[in-house]
């Protein structure tokens, strides 16, 4: 029997060991979910084995692009976040609420429970986990609890990675949420490559954390090996691929309602909602009721909506956002300013899939750094 | 349900390719269901059948073409409680709306050996330009849900779930990777509205626009970003004119890039 782990611990994984934790975790009833090649792209999908993983592969983020392309090594995590992420699990794009069938005069609800699996997520990265805990925030901490996200989000088992790259589109160190995880993990491991040797550093986050390590070969880090390990992470916090100077940004946003520069943005915007539906945070959501024709069947599903659309703002006699300028503007102003007000932190998390992901490359980072600097300009 | 009798349901053909009658047709299980709460009362499609006017609900597809066409439409809107337009053709003129942009007479001499027999209008319009219509279903086809919901929302007394927004909506929802940014792949549905479920970015494919102009498009910034990814202008009018080249935003945005011929 070896000495127990504890918390915070510091440990070694080996590469030829890595398909350990994956039979730790499966054993333990959690469906792993994690990176993997698919459609062109690195998305999140079930795991049952290191193979799953895109190994050796990595990713070319711009604004507006998204390429593969081969590393050159082995690696198992050496890319960024794609257009997934755990939102896709936690909070599903598409769920049903209730059915209800009509019974003499009245009619019967019925909430037809899923079967939810323990997830178990592998790999994920510091700002992704900020983006849980702002979600957790949101469904769970608050008033009001939203059943489905409790339900999903459970005690899903956390496999943190430290970015060993920043991708093109990256600012995690601006939003002060990232490269390195430092909260919501049960366990956190940094990757790193040696022309002779392939390992991963790996930290404790909880006890479950390292009661999983009870069945899996490792040793204890040495300090070198810890040194090498924070060296990776360190190397990335200074290659981001964005910069958003945060300073006061509430205040800056809240000063700027009129700002020409919302006009030039709402040329370029196409209202399509890709950034928000990528975003790990944003939440809005809409409700459908649907019908048969006897008129005997009805069902109620929540979709996820966006403040891109026209009808999310529709109240009585019209919708109050008409223009792409407004929306833009609601948008931006409410992930890096109002949010603050609303939950206490902003609501971007620096990950970039919004910059990423937007059909014509618009990007938050420019659109604060223009306000910003015409303030400057003016003093 | 307030209405004691069956209601009448009628469907009408107009310039068109019959495309969003069969869609009627393709309800298959769910027409039994239908004619069991509803009263088939024309639609020569399924039936030589018919039964006067009034009709409750009349589906109406194809777009406006000849001067009888103007006529009927008037006839049949005066003989409907609700009329339905079905279509890329009822709501904004369809493939057929190509005319609008050139002489038809042209196209008549082309196409027919004895031109002198065809009587035709320069234009193909929707129905709305003639008459009131009370809703209309997109797409090129439309598809069964859609309609399915209409008649259903119809008979139970709610409203029928249109959507406005694009493409793109449907297309994160179903977890697709987006075409355009990472095959650099040109795609209509930023512009367009959703009802089909992003079927063609779902095969790799770009959105050819079958269900026309979603709310506000921004089809200016959609082509500086189409000819960024390689695309000439006459394909930027090509896409632009498919399905919906009659629908104000799209007609607009054709033009602007049509080489000045003259
Ligand atoms: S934003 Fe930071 S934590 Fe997130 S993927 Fe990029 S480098 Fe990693
Ligand atoms: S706003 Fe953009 S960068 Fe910020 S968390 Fe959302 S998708 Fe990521
Ligand atoms: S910012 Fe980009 S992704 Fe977001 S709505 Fe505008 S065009 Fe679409
Ligand atoms: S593939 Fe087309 S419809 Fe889907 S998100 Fe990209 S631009 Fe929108």
């Amino acid at each position: 029997m070896k000495p127990s782990l504890q918390r915070g611990d510091r440990i070694v994984l080996e590469r030829e060991h890595f398909q350990n934790l994956l039979d730790a975790l499966n054993k333990k009833g959690y469906q792993i979910i994690g990176p993997t090649l698919g459609e062109g792209s690195i998305i999140y999908g079930k795991l049952s084995c290191v193979s799953d993983l895109p190994i050796g592969w990595t990713d070319e983020q711009e604004g507006g692009m998204y390429h593969l392309k081969k590393r050159g090594d082995n690696a198992l995590f050496g890319y960024t976040v794609g257009p997934h992420s755990w939102k896709n699990f936690l909070f599903p794009s598409v769920q049903q609420l209730l059915q209800a069938k009509r019974e003499g005069k009245g009619f019967q609800v019925n909430r037809k429970r899923e079967e939810i699996p323990k997830f178990a997520f592998l790999g994920a990265r510091s700002c992704d986990i900020y983006a849980i805990t702002i979600q957790d925030k949101v469904f769970i901490k608050g008033k009001f609890v939203d059943p489905h996200y409790a339900s999903r989000r459970g005690d899903t088992f956390i496999v943190a990675v430290n970015c060993g790259k920043a991708g093109g589109t990256c600012f995690c160190v601006s939003m002060g949420t990232g490269p390195r995880a430092d909260l919501g993990f049960d366990i956190a491991m940094t990757e790193v490559l040696k022309s002779d040797r392939h390992y991963f550093l790996v930290e404790l986050g909880t006890e479950r954390g390292a009661e999983i390590f009870q069945e899996i070969p490792y040793k204890n880090a040495s300090e070198e090996e810890r040194a090498t390990a924070n060296t990776v992470v360190e190397n990335t916090a200074k290659h981001m691929g964005r910069y958003m100077n945060t300073d006061h940004i509430k205040d800056l946003l809240y000063r700027n309602y009129e700002h020409p520069r919302w006009n030039d943005v709402a040329e370029r915007c196409l209202a399509c909602a890709n950034c928000t539906m990528v975003c790990p945070t944003c939440f809005c959501t809409t409700v459908e009721d649907t019908g048969d024709v006897p008129g005997g069947h009805a069902e109620r599903w929540r979709k996820l909506d966006s403040c891109f659309n026209l009808d999310h703002s529709y109240i009585h006699g019209g919708s109050t956002r008409y223009s792409i300028r407004s929306r833009y503007r609601q948008w931006m102003i409410h992930k890096i300013a109002t949010w603050i007000d609303q939950f206490g932190t902003t609501g971007c998390v620096g990950c970039g899939r919004c910059i990423t992901w937007c059909p014509v490359a618009i990007d938050i980072t420019e659109e604060a750094r223009a306000i910003r600097k015409s303030e400057q300009a003016a003093e | 349900m307030g209405i004691k009798r069956k209601p009448k349901l009628a469907v009408w053909k107009f310039a068109s390719c019959d495309g969003c009658q069969l869609t009627v047709l393709d309800c298959e299980d769910e027409l039994l269901t239908l004619t069991d709460h509803i009263e088939l009362a024309y639609f020569l499609e399924a039936s030589s059948a018919v039964k006067r006017g009034p009709y409750d609900i009349s589906i109406a597809e194809g777009s406006v073409t000849t001067q009888q066409d103007v006529e009927r439409i008037h006839k049949i809107r005066k003989a409907s409680k609700l009329l339905i337009g079905a279509g890329a053709c009822a709501s904004s003129g369809g493939i057929q709306a190509l005319r609008n942009f050139t002489n038809v007479k042209d196209f008549v001499s082309a196409v027919y050996p004895s031109p002198e027999y065809i009587k035709t209008l320069d234009t193909s319009t929707p129905f709305s330009q003639h008459v009131p219509v009370d809703y209309e279903l997109q797409g090129c086809p439309i598809n069964k849900h859609q309609l399915l919901d209409a008649i259903s929302s119809f008979l139970h007394g709610r409203k029928p779930n249109s959507t406005s927004y694009s493409v793109c909506i449907e297309c994160k929802r179903r977890g697709n990777v987006c075409v355009m940014v990472a095959h650099g792949i040109p795609c209509m549905g930023p512009v367009t509205r959703a009802g089909c479920n992003a079927l063609c970015p779902t095969y790799n494919r770009g959105c050819y626009s079958c269900y026309g102009p979603k709310e506000t498009p921004n089809t200016a910034s959609l082509s500086t970003w189409f000819r960024r990814l390689g695309m000439k202008e006459d394909d930027i009018v090509r896409i632009f004119r498919t399905y919906y080249s009659n629908a104000e935003p799209f007609r607009k945005e054709s033009k602007l890039h049509e080489k000045d011929e003259k």
